[in-house]
């Protein structure tokens, strides 16, 4: 390619061959749990990136919860700047290795893109993991200098990606940091829920040193609520945000569910993935293979217990309620389901579960059929009657969401809640309480790892304000200010 | 440090007293509350009842039996060394209050696990009678500590070689004979102990809570390995419970998930052994090669 990325025309760009990412041989991978894509070459990245039209209205920028700055950083890629990108995405996402393998890029960045309908949208999502694994691979990885103390104190709770992400925002504005985490390990749902073979561990944990290294504190082990009281962090310092997340499975309420080989996809996937059943005996958590396993639900959750089912050894069959059109789970997730040997039921409802002796034998499953658009205007799933039939298999994995678990919120009663208990913000973040924000998944209920980064810039942007006596973002003060 | 072992010592055949330094759960603990220790990075989170805590010298007791890999890893860890994680205080504090007179009765690690109760209702204002149950009286410990807050302690041994031969139902009996009025029950220990006295106080309309010690993994509520039915409604030991009412515990449930990983836990415990012997054959060879 003799052209530089400056003076190719559109036509041009539009004709280079979007980038495909090799992936591991789906009958390979579906015995190990080693990542499923495999990453771009640099030449691949490079020719990639000559694909961005740089075009002027940023179409894909709007579909970032965090903005990042995809045009910019493309170009940078395209001329084989890999590390000045990296540095450039890390200035609005914290996590760009995690978000450039686990979020559901079609439906945003790539969804929004020109070239989408046409060509397939730039591959933002690959790009952005290259490069974020290029600087780390490379020990290219630069910590900021230390920013002017502001001496004020910040305290995170829940280290999941949106208190990762607060954490990296107010750290890089000189305040004081600490995230206190209830589990042994930092990151959230990024190292209970989502497996090794989509996130290797060992990113997580590189993003995490990155925030420590940068002079954020990770307290670990301690259960705000129980351990330490909700009271003493807000005397102990200025902002507090609440990012504890979803965390209370839901169950079905169908006959069964008490039997040992029912799980919810909260426990399969901490078994799994945190406490490295996956290894067991070399790990002590065990976690059974299930030889025919059913997963119930449609989203990503249902989709990465189901894949590690299938790296356990199990035949295994997800269970959905609407089509296969209406699946919540990233369309990647369902091609990769798909590819090793995942079979859908899809339209049909779990009635009741079989057991003998305690344990799992089968599952009682009606048909369904969509009816008119519910409040969610998706349309109803309605039982086709008669239409029972049963499927026989020796662990059950109920994935059909999760709600609010009340372990902290109980403990604040002056803290706003909705009805379902999730809490309530206003546009910045801010809870009822004052210095108190919140996001992701404990204000909005079960979203993206993205989403709750979103959030998490949000309730910064704020909580930097406030720390710092500044007018709140929107308010009319910020306007007149600005003006 | 938190996770320092300050003393871990059998006191009686398989049945082992664990002081943590946890300062954190030394400072808010409170009477029926748990821990969740990770012995070692390749370990368990297992549940373990707080039986002591001393906030001053920020330092937590819990007593547990050899059960499975665990429990073996943690009899292998000497004072001065660390437990890979302690957390908590976990769960629904006991709700203490003043009933009247009140039997707290212990089996196997709840002998241990018991004290705080005692303490918190003899405060409370009740009139404390403890009853331990043992298979034979060498299995006893604990004892002077009981004694020095409980009004009362009797008791029962399952081969009758000290106290009340039985179990809680027979050491119930001497009190009902006596016409002794007991307000409130409440039972720590292994299932089964658990199970039978909550049959046994509940001819008497004794109302019983019983502290319920079901497999956990994350302990906050998140995972619902813990589910327990209770009155037809399904809960989470641990954060709904560990108490429970004894009376309305499906018990049958109880017991079936707590076996779940029998095989599993068996094939660890096995396996860790294996490990160990390998290990220890290894260090003979070397050392029997040095001396020759």
């Amino acid at each position: 390619m003799g052209k530089t990325g400056n003076t190719l025309t559109p036509k041009e760009r539009m004709s280079i061959p979007r980038a495909e990412m090799p992936e591991q041989d789906p009958s390979a991978r579906a015995a190990n749990f080693e990542e499923v894509p495999l990453g771009l070459t640099p030449e691949q990245a490079m020719s990639e990136a000559l694909r961005c039209l740089n075009c002027r209205k940023k179409p894909c920028v709007s579909g970032c919860p965090v903005g990042v700055q995809i045009p910019e950083f493309i170009a940078l890629v395209s001329e084989g700047k890999f590390v000045e990108a990296a540095r450039l995405i890390k200035e609005t996402n914290v996590l760009p290795a995690v978000t450039g393998r686990v979020c559901p890029q079609e439906t945003q960045c790539e969804g929004d893109c020109t070239l989408f309908k046409r060509y397939g949208g730039v591959s933002i999502g690959a790009l952005e993991r290259f490069v974020a694994d290029y600087e780390r691979n490379n020990n290219l990885v630069e910590i900021p200098p230390k920013p002017k103390s502001t001496g004020k104190k910040v305290a995170i709770i829940g280290s999941g990606p949106s208190g990762l992400t607060v954490a990296g925002d107010l750290i890089l504005l000189g305040h004081e940091v600490t995230v206190f985490e209830a589990l042994h390990e930092a990151g959230g749902v990024l190292v209970y829920g989502i497996p090794e073979f989509r996130l290797p561990k060992e990113i997580v944990r590189a993003e995490v040193d990155y925030l420590v290294q940068q002079g954020v504190r990770f307290e670990l082990n301690v259960v705000v609520g129980m351990t330490i009281g909700m009271d003493e962090i807000l005397e102990a310092h200025d902002a507090v945000y609440i990012g504890v997340g979803a965390g209370l499975p839901w169950f079905m309420r169908i006959e069964g569910e008490e039997l040992n080989g029912v799980f919810s996809a909260n426990e399969y996937l901490t078994r799994s993935n945190l406490m490295k059943g996956y290894l067991f005996p070399e790990y002590d958590s065990p976690l059974p293979p299930g030889k025919h396993v059913c997963v119930v639900g449609g989203g990503n959750v249902a989709m990465d217990s189901a894949r590690t089912a299938k790296r356990l050894g199990a035949e295994v069959t997800i269970v959905y309620r609407r089509a296969r059109e209406q699946l919540p789970a990233r369309a990647a997730e369902v091609h990769h389901a798909d590819e090793e040997d995942i079979v859908f039921q899809l339209l049909t409802n779990p009635v009741k579960i079989f057991g003998k002796d305690g344990k799992v034998i089968g599952m009682e499953c009606i048909r369904m059929e969509l009816g008119e658009p519910d409040d969610s205007g998706r349309r109803r799933p309605i039982p086709i009657e008669g239409s029972n039939f049963e499927i026989a298999c020796d662990q059950v994995v109920i994935s059909i969401g999760a709600g609010a678990n009340p372990l902290l919120t109980k403990t604040v009663p002056e803290l706003k809640l909705n009805k379902w208990g999730y809490i309530e913000v206003d546009d910045n973040n801010r809870t009822s309480m004052p210095k108190v924000w919140a996001g992701g998944d404990i204000v909005t209920g079960s979203a993206t790892v993205i989403e709750a980064m979103g959030a998490g810039r949000i309730a910064a942007k704020s909580m930097h304000a406030h720390l710092l006596g500044l007018p709140q973002p929107g308010s009319e003060e910020e306007r007149e200010e600005s003006d | 440090m938190t996770g320092k072992v300050v003393a871990n010592e059998q006191v009686v055949p398989n049945v082992y007293r664990l002081v943590l330094e946890a300062p954190k759960v030394a400072r808010r603990a409170k009477a029926g509350q748990f821990v969740i220790v990770i012995p070692d990075p390749h370990g368990e989170r297992v549940p373990f009842t707080l039986s002591d805590w001393d906030a001053e010298k920020g330092t937590i007791t819990i007593f547990y039996q050899e059960a499975g890999v665990s429990t073996m890893k943690l009899t292998r860890i000497r004072a001065g060394e660390s437990v890979y994680v302690v957390v908590g205080p976990l769960g629904r504090p006991t709700k203490i209050e003043n009933h009247g007179t009140v039997l707290l009765g212990g089996g196997c690690y709840g002998l241990g696990g018991i004290y705080p109760l005692v303490r918190a209702f003899k405060a409370a204002g009740n009139r404390v009678i403890v009853m331990f149950e043992a298979r034979t009286s060498y299995l006893i410990y604990n004892e002077e500590k009981i004694c020095e807050v409980a009004d009362e302690l009797i008791i029962v041994t399952a081969d009758g070689s000290r106290g009340v031969k039985g179990h809680v139902a027979e050491g119930l009996k001497t009190l009902t004979d006596n016409n002794e009025k007991i307000d409130h029950a409440h039972f720590v220990g292994c299932t089964f102990m658990m199970m039978l006295s909550a049959e046994a106080t509940k001819p008497h309309g004794i109302p019983t809570t019983v502290s319920l010690n079901t497999l956990m993994v994350d302990g906050t509520g998140m995972c619902g390995v813990c589910r327990v039915e209770v009155g037809g409604i399904t809960k989470f030991a641990c954060v709904d419970g560990p108490d429970f009412d004894g009376h309305q515990v499906n018990w049958d449930m109880v017991f079936a998930r707590k076996g779940a990983y029998f095989a599993e836990e068996n094939m660890a415990y096995q396996f860790y052994r294996c490990g160990m012997e390998r290990a220890l054959t290894k260090t003979d060879k070397v050392g029997r090669s040095e001396v020759t």
